[in-house]
């Protein structure tokens, strides 16, 4: 028997492509803003919503036949922030050098609407492997655009990639900056993010017209 | 059997069971981790201060920030930090822990008036002496913090910052040696005035030739958290005035 099914298959690729949560559902909009000005940080966020969501998941789908439905979202709510605690205290003391980077993350995750979403939608109906796999591909959804938006981002804002000078020295004009290059200053800026997830939009819409809208 | 989820008792209970559960396992991982969690906050406060006084592993290149790694940091601590004090009503007294008080708690206290301390480190490296102080300040989300580590002319010997959610990219590249080397060198006095350091856009110096204009380059992208800096050095030079005078050779 196969380690996945079809269908369970499916769960993983889905939001990387036709069911996107940032590109198609237009949710986590906020922290893919935020955060995507550097390559790096993108990376970090990434991992940090995959373990939380992938665990989130499981939690909440363990937990689905006693939630009451009144206060679901209070109890969504209160199992990630628990999950993020956890994750942080621990970093905190076996990692204290992580747990720095990620400060400034840990409230970007609680937040972030995907997560919330995925519970309500999925993890609340169904078994824990599935919602599982819901998790880990929508948080890899999620992170693939994350990445994409930071690798140009950083590139053309800050010529740089990982905080290594690809372009060459913007102030002592070497490399690309010798022929009169300057980087972008637009790009290091939010805005420039949106009009960046925009265009990933358009791309993908435009290769497959079934996600457009009849109106 | 199945429970009615949507009765009102049940969904009581159910709320207080969650409270006590989450709340347990938090209170358990709070208290089993906090020992370590000391311990390394412990280390990194000592890791900074002697980054700021430039005992630290920093290569040539103007790369990444290199700290005296954990298991050597409270030997070099003890080797290059001669004298510790606490400044408190204009005495000033000796203390061994001075680097353990929380600037945020004593700046609070000053606020309301009350009783406060002020901590301060003498380093010693290569001969020259170095007066070490502690920043605290805001950014744009959240608050900013390092030490300045000055002469007896008032000429930044180095810096240290650090950040609790500045963005990242932008405001977080405080902690990037870029930003942080520009500032050594530069005088914090303008004439006899304790004018700090201002974080400047429109600098027409951007490789930071002059260092007696009181003056970096800031970080594009970064204005809010770039000015809190600059309000911070100020700020804590300015707490720091009347010790400084007495140290101070013109």
């Amino acid at each position: 028997m196969a380690l996945l099914t079809k269908k369970d298959a499916n769960l993983i690729i889905d939001p990387l492509t036709d069911n996107n949560p940032i590109t198609i559902q237009v949710l986590g909009i906020c922290s893919a803003l935020a955060i995507t000005a550097e390559l790096e940080a993108s990376i970090v966020m990434a991992i940090s919503v995959i373990f939380v969501m992938g665990a989130g998941n499981v939690v909440i789908s363990l937990m689905r036949d006693i939630i009451p439905s009144k206060i679901r979202i209070i109890a969504q709510l209160i199992v990630v922030a628990t999950l993020v605690i956890i994750v942080d205290q621990v970093l905190k003391a076996y990692s204290y050098e992580l747990s720095k980077t990620l400060g400034a993350f840990i409230g970007l995750i609680i937040t972030n609407c995907i997560i919330m979403g995925r519970f309500e939608a999925f993890a609340l109906a169904n078994k824990p492997w599935r919602s599982f796999l819901d998790g880990i591909g929508n948080a890899l959804g999620y992170g693939v655009i994350l990445i994409i938006v930071g690798f140009f981002r950083e590139l053309f804002g800050s010529g740089t990639l990982l905080g290594f000078p690809v372009l060459g020295d913007p102030i002592m004009k070497t490399g690309l900056y010798a022929t009169g290059y300057e980087n972008n200053g637009f790009m290091i800026l939010p805005p420039a993010a949106l009009i960046l997830v925009g265009l990933i939009i358009w791309v993908q819409r435009s290769k497959n017209p079934a996600l457009v809208e009849e109106n | 059997m199945s429970v009615n989820t949507d009765k009102n008792t049940y969904t009581i209970i159910f709320a207080a069971a969650m409270v006590v559960v989450v709340g347990s396992i938090l209170a358990f991982l709070a208290s089993a981790l906090r020992p370590q969690i000391q311990e390394n906050e412990r280390f990194a406060t000592q890791q900074n201060i002697l980054y700021a006084m430039g005992v630290n592993e920093n290569g040539d290149d103007a790369g990444s920030v290199n700290f005296i790694p954990t298991d050597r940091v409270g030997g070099e601590f003890d080797t290059y930090i001669k004298e510790q004090f606490v400044l408190e009503d204009g005495k000033t007294t000796p203390d061994e822990e001075a680097y353990l008080i929380d600037l945020k708690k004593q700046l609070s206290a000053k606020k309301k008036g009350m009783p406060y301390k002020l901590p301060l480190f003498i380093g010693e490296k290569d001969g020259k002496t170095s007066y070490i102080i502690p920043m605290y300040g805001k950014g744009l989300w959240d608050a900013i913090w390092g030490y300045i580590s000055l002469d007896e002319s008032m000429n930044v010997q180095g810096v240290y910052f650090d950040h609790k959610a500045e963005t990242a990219g932008l405001g977080a590249n405080i902690k990037m040696r870029y930003f942080m080397d520009d500032f050594t060198g530069e005088s914090i006095l303008d004439g006899t005035r304790y004018a700090g350091i201002a974080v400047a856009k429109g600098n027409n110096d951007p490789l930071n030739k002059i260092k007696d204009d009181n003056e970096v380059d800031a970080i594009a992208g970064a204005t809010i958290t770039g000015n809190g800096v600059a309000v911070m050095i100020k700020e804590s030079v300015n707490l720091y005035k009347d010790y400084l005078e007495t140290i101070r050779v013109q």
